[in-house]
């Protein structure tokens, strides 16, 4: 290495003070050659269609009326900011996402302090907690909605027969699971899917700390609960950050689950699910676009707090 | 390390003994492990139902209280195999496949460079690019669907697998940048030092110093993204009719309003999962490194 550092001296010459900006101009643009086919994609694919819905917001468009297409300036954002189902279906989204990424959180974090301790099965309860992510979306929806909550031969009825008849009884309570609890139907599917991933990555943080000062807090007396509340909880903070902004930036977006276990019905239709509603079965272009757009706007809104957290924990990763 | 666990409360008290302090922390200790088994036999349990309804009869899947000892039977397969309904599962499983892994491959071959730019020779003000890639996944990827959805019609590529790929590629670049960049700032600086002073192109530094320093993160880097292209299910349907439909498309028209289903519904799910599942529980380290962008490895 240091016959290498010796080298440094054969290094090009330097010539002129024009031709040196010019060879760092070239320098720069080296540097940024390799980044330009990834920018360049992403900005066509993703920015690109979204100022087609941009001037489609403003647009006159239903595609079952070909003839009337023209300009309709602010009338769709009227109509989706008066309508009542937009406005539900805004609520539906933050309480959905809500709901699923603090209980998921919560739970992971749970099972994830449990998990971080040495015990007889210790790799096989991990990979158990694990299965439910690896289940495809639709796949666990269609499973919660048929297999586990339908009332005459979900799994959840046939529990409750099969522990009725254990005590003699013959009339055992059989809910109708989706139609009591529509949202929470929808959401404990949710939940039981990403409790895995908040677990895996607060799992990982555990496995980070520092083990040696929890020790000596012990030593010098600290019980359990201290040691969680000022020790771990804190180290376990930035974890929970990024547990907590990714799982929301997956489940804002969530339709597979809504689409499957009610249809977007019971009040259950969120954001994503109305947009696709006005979109594939009204064709209501314009109106979609509209809708579309306000879902941009609030993501911006929300996004630059969680941008703000995220690259305030990114500046203590790279100190 | 073992002695390290957050045991039920015990008093903070230093005044009780030794021994029964520590008979009763190994008390809780095994409370604790069996809650740990609960849990993590709770969270499967969803799981070996599926399989257990899947081998069941159609009639037997849909008893209430369930038969549990009931016969297995092979019949949910071979319905999902297109035994009676004649609509083979293969087209769509392949179509899935098909995105899934050229989508990936273009992934990598976007984000490496992208991620090389940003950390090993990093372009000014590489930060801000890093987390204009991140706002990119916030947008919500329905505001895009119908623009897209106008072009495959304009452009008479509705129904066609490479729209699929394209979409899911620009789905992932993000995530992947993020992964990428995280692994390639712990290639040693000193390394590529050396190699450009050997007058190592571009290509042979790429190729023969960062990549199989990087070679976990790349592993990660493409389970997660073959899991999310996978797992799409809105664009898929928007986006594909008949030839390109993917597998969860085709798992969502397996529900019917006549007739037994469930045990149908469970071997289609058991089956479209079964890759995802094997991907994860081989690579489940990787996993975990994927899923917080490489922030934890």
């Amino acid at each position: 290495m240091t016959t290498l550092k010796t080298g440094r001296g054969t290094a090009p010459e330097t010539g002129p003070v024009r031709s040196e900006a010019a060879l760092r101009r070239a320098s720069n643009w080296a540097r940024r050659a390799p980044l330009l086919p990834a920018l360049i994609f992403i900005i066509i694919v993703t920015q690109l269609p979204f100022v087609v819905t941009l001037i489609v917001s403003f647009m006159d468009w239903n595609a079952y009326y070909p003839g009337e297409r023209g300009f309709a300036g602010f009338d769709n954002y009227v109509r989706v900011l008066t309508d009542v189902n937009t406005l539900n279906s805004i609520l539906v989204t933050i309480t959905l996402t809500a709901a699923v990424v603090i209980v998921s959180l919560v739970l992971g974090m749970i099972i994830a302090l449990l998990l971080d301790r040495k015990f007889l099965g210790r790799g096989l309860v991990r990979t158990m907690m694990i299965t439910p992510f690896l289940i495809v979306p639709v796949a666990a929806a269609l499973l919660w909605k048929h297999a586990l909550y339908n009332p005459e031969y979900g799994l959840l009825n046939g529990t409750l027969t099969a522990v009725w008849r254990l005590f003699g009884s013959e009339n055992p309570p059989q809910p109708d699971w989706i139609s009591t609890a529509p949202l929470v139907a929808v959401e404990t599917a949710l939940i039981w899917q990403w409790t895995p991933f908040m677990m895996l990555i607060l799992l990982a943080g555990l496995q980070g700390r520092p083990l040696d000062v929890i020790e000596a807090a012990r030593i010098d007396g600290a019980s359990s609960w201290q040691i969680f509340r000022y020790m771990t909880f804190p180290h376990l903070r930035q974890y929970l950050e990024l547990g907590g902004l990714l799982g929301s930036i997956y489940i804002v977006q969530n339709f597979d689950a809504v689409f499957t276990i009610t249809s977007g019905g019971l009040g259950t239709a969120n954001l994503p699910y109305t947009i696709y509603q006005i979109f594939y079965q009204a064709h209501d272009y314009g109106r979609a676009s509209a809708a579309g757009v306000v879902v941009v706007i609030g993501t911006i809104v929300i996004a630059t707090f969680a941008l703000r957290t995220v690259s305030s924990l990114f500046r203590e990763e790279t100190r | 390390m073992t002695t390290i666990t957050d045991t039920a409360p015990v008093p903070a008290s230093r005044d009780t003994t030794g021994a029964p302090k520590r008979a009763r922390s190994a008390r809780g200790g095994a409370v604790l492990s069996a809650l740990a088994w609960l849990i993590g036999i709770l969270f499967v349990l969803p799981v070996l139902w599926m399989i257990l309804t899947s081998l069941h009869s159609e009639a037997d899947a849909a008893t209430n209280p369930p038969s549990i000892a009931a016969p297995l039977s092979l019949q949910g397969y071979a319905k999902f195999f297109g035994a009676s309904t004649g609509a083979s599962p293969w087209p769509p499983l392949l179509n899935s496949l098909t995105s899934s892994v050229l989508s990936t491959v273009l992934v990598l071959l976007f984000a490496i460079p992208a991620a090389y730019a940003l950390s090993i020779k990093p372009v000014r003000k590489w930060t801000d690019v890093l987390f204009f890639f991140l706002s990119t996944k916030m947008l919500p990827i329905v505001a895009g669907l119908l623009p897209i959805y106008l072009f495959a019609q304009y452009t008479g590529l509705l129904d066609n697998i490479w729209l699929l790929i394209v979409f899911y590629t620009s789905m992932n670049l993000p995530i992947a940048v993020w992964m990428m960049r995280s692994f390639l700032a712990e290639v040693p600086v000193e390394m590529l030092e050396a190699a450009s002073m050997d007058g190592a192109g571009l290509v042979r530094t790429l190729r023969e110093i960062v990549v199989p320093v990087v070679l976990p993160g790349i592993a990660a880097t493409s389970l997660i993204c073959f899991i999310f292209s996978w797992n799409e299910l809105l664009f898929a349907r928007v986006l594909t009719a008949t030839v390109a439909t993917t597998a969860p498309v085709f798992l969502t028209s397996f529900v019917t309003s006549q007739g037994l289903f469930l045990a149908k519904v469970c071997a289609a799910a058991f089956v479209v999962s079964l890759p995802v599942l094997i991907a994860g529980f081989a690579a489940q380290d990787k996993l975990v490194q994927g899923l917080s962008l490489g922030a934890v490895k």
